[in-house]
């Protein structure tokens, strides 16, 4: 059993108050608007791709504070990363937040974002935590995110 | 909702009846003896569904174990055995709000079933291009939806009559868009989102006085008072059978004979015909004209079992301890800085909906959980209503006659946790 302060970590709690790259994006060459039909929650996430690399991402939306801070948290972590590294974290968080079974050496490279290790006790709020990351995904190839593997 | 004392008491006025021992009530409900997280479960997500006593429980074993076989078919004792019990369900419930007879009285799947019924089979025979259906801003999306269909279909137009701050139906308005055209008016008695109660006696009134039809969704509204359908002269009503302690899947829709005799049936099938040639079919009587198929006939009986219980504890008695408890868990509430109840009619049912402005409903709702308070947050199907208000969703808390007011306190305390952590 978990309390809820490990799912409402400080630096969660922090992001979701004060998100970082947060807003529009004008030279963004790629976006995409994903929808968590449970919480409400819409975000938006505009990134600009140059050699390969995200140049920038931002976003911007509505949501609760785990949608939020994992948007905001989301950003600074792949700012200035390789696309395939971006997406590679993507799949780390994915386990973190889903069966907590990560890769050897995944937390090392998850850094702060391992505050969302408190996500796989609440089934509930797995969409929550991974709504900005298949739409930035979503983005980069163009298509409409998908949350139905996280039901 | 009227203002209420910080000095009330937190034990229900003397009603004519001895006041309801919740106590002995909470052992009826099976469910509700569990730890959640290993804290004694708080179940205020009533509206959503409400639980079931023991007897409802006992009812839908004893038909599966006893007596289980298909209803109006077959010649053999357990047949007849299944066949009377739902066909005295059917009696209870006609009793129950008051209908001038059984046959007035249609099985369906739920309210959603009902008002989809009504707007089908109503619109096909008196909607025509260019005419009105009149609904409030306070529906919840099983009442707009529908006549949705009706208006793309038919080429109706889809009238919404306007609510206020504090989620009240305008009548004055409402009266305004009656017109020479309106030829239904669909309504819910209480807001499922809100807790309003709308005052529908004045709506029936108004739109009578046009000689305009009502359907009333009384899925929110049953549960929590006495209903008449005669003495509301409705002419049609709607409810849920698992938001009234019965089953999940069984509902029924009231409907004044007269209505649904001059209405076509609305699915074909078994039992709701008199005779079948492949060059036409002749429908049967009321109700069976609008009950295709195997019925849902534990359901059935299980919603009747249901009502035996509520009676046995008096609709007066739950109405008046409800009240009691909704004013005073909203007192309690009402002091956590940052929540803001939204809803604040005059007259209220069941339901506490509000938000904190520095957490979203959905992380209220986790906390919540975690302290084994069972809430619901988001749009509650009412995404107009949320619209109204400019939010994207709330927190509701919604009671039970099984509720007590120790939960009240749980709740405030745990709302306070919430502030502990985004405040």
């Amino acid at each position: 059993m978990s309390d809820v302060k490990d799912l409402y970590q400080e630096l969660i709690v922090d992001h979701s108050k004060r998100p970082r790259n947060f807003g529009t994006l004008e030279q963004a060459d790629h976006e995409a608007t994903g929808h968590n039909p449970l919480c409400g929650d819409k975000v938006t996430v505009y990134v600009k791709v140059e050699d390969g690399v995200v140049q920038d991402v931002h976003f911007q939306g509505v949501g609760c504070a785990i949608s939020t801070a994992s948007a905001s948290l989301m950003t600074e972590r792949i700012k200035g990363k390789p696309v395939a590294e971006a997406e590679a974290l993507f799949k780390e968080f994915h386990d973190l937040v889903t069966t907590g079974n990560t890769q050897p050496g995944a937390m090392e490279h998850l850094g702060k974002l391992q505050a969302f290790s408190g996500v796989k006790e609440f089934p509930l709020r797995v969409k929550c935590a991974t709504l900005a990351w298949h739409t930035f995904r979503a983005a980069l190839h163009g298509e409409e995110p998908d949350l139905s593997a996280d039901d | 909702m009227a203002t209420v004392e910080t000095s009330k008491p937190a034990r229900p006025a003397a009603t004519t009846a001895p006041p309801l021992d919740v106590h002995k009530i909470r052992a009826d409900f099976p469910v509700l003896q569990q730890l959640v997280y290993g804290k004694p479960l708080i179940y205020l997500d009533n509206a959503a569904t409400a639980q079931k006593p023991r007897v409802v429980l006992d009812a839908i074993n004893r038909f599966y174990g006893e007596q289980c076989a298909n209803v109006h078919r077959g010649v053999h004792r357990l047949s007849q055995l299944a066949t009377d019990e739902y066909e005295g369900s059917r009696a209870k419930i006609q009793r129950f709000i008051g209908a001038a007879a059984s046959r007035e009285i249609v099985f369906v799947r739920g309210a959603t079933e009902a008002m989809n019924l009504v707007a089908s089979s109503f619109a096909q025979k008196f909607i025509q291009e260019g005419d009105e259906v009149l609904i409030t801003g306070l529906e919840h999306h099983s009442n707009i939806v529908p006549w949705q269909f009706v208006r793309d279909q038919r080429g109706a137009k889809l009238r919404v009559a306007p609510i206020n701050d504090a989620g009240e139906v305008l009548l004055d308005e409402f009266e305004k868009l009656l017109t020479d055209r309106t030829k239904i008016v669909a309504v819910s008695h209480v807001s499922n989102a809100l807790g309003t109660v709308v005052p529908i006696r004045e709506i029936i009134r108004m739109a009578h006085a046009r000689n305009v039809p009502v359907l009333i969704d009384g899925a929110q509204a049953l549960p929590h008072c006495r209903v008449n359908v005669q003495e509301l002269d409705c002419d049609f009503y709607a409810f849920s059978g698992h938001k009234l302690y019965g089953p999940t899947g069984v509902g029924v829709l009231y409907g004044k004979a007269r209505w649904l005799e001059a209405m076509p049936p609305y699915q074909g099938g078994g039992d709701m015909i008199r005779e079948v040639t492949f060059e036409k079919s002749s429908y049967n009587t009321l109700p069976y004209k609008f009950e295709a198929g195997t019925p849902n006939i534990a359901g059935g009986i299980g919603l009747g079992a249901a009502i035996d219980y509520l009676e046995s504890v008096g609709m007066e008695r739950i109405a008046a301890y409800e009240h009691e408890l909704l004013e005073y868990a909203t007192e309690r509430v009402q002091g956590i800085p940052g929540l803001r109840i939204i809803g604040t009619a005059r007259e209220k049912a069941g339901v506490l909906s509000f938000v904190m402005e520095y957490a979203h409903p959905h992380d209220v709702g986790s906390i919540l959980d975690r302290d084994g308070i069972a809430v619901r947050a988001g749009h509650h199907c009412a995404m107009p209503v949320m619209d109204r208000f400019g939010i994207a969703g709330t927190t509701r808390a919604s009671f039970a006659f099984y509720n007590t007011f120790e939960e009240a306190d749980a709740l405030a305390a745990s709302l306070r946790k919430v502030q502990e952590v985004f405040g």
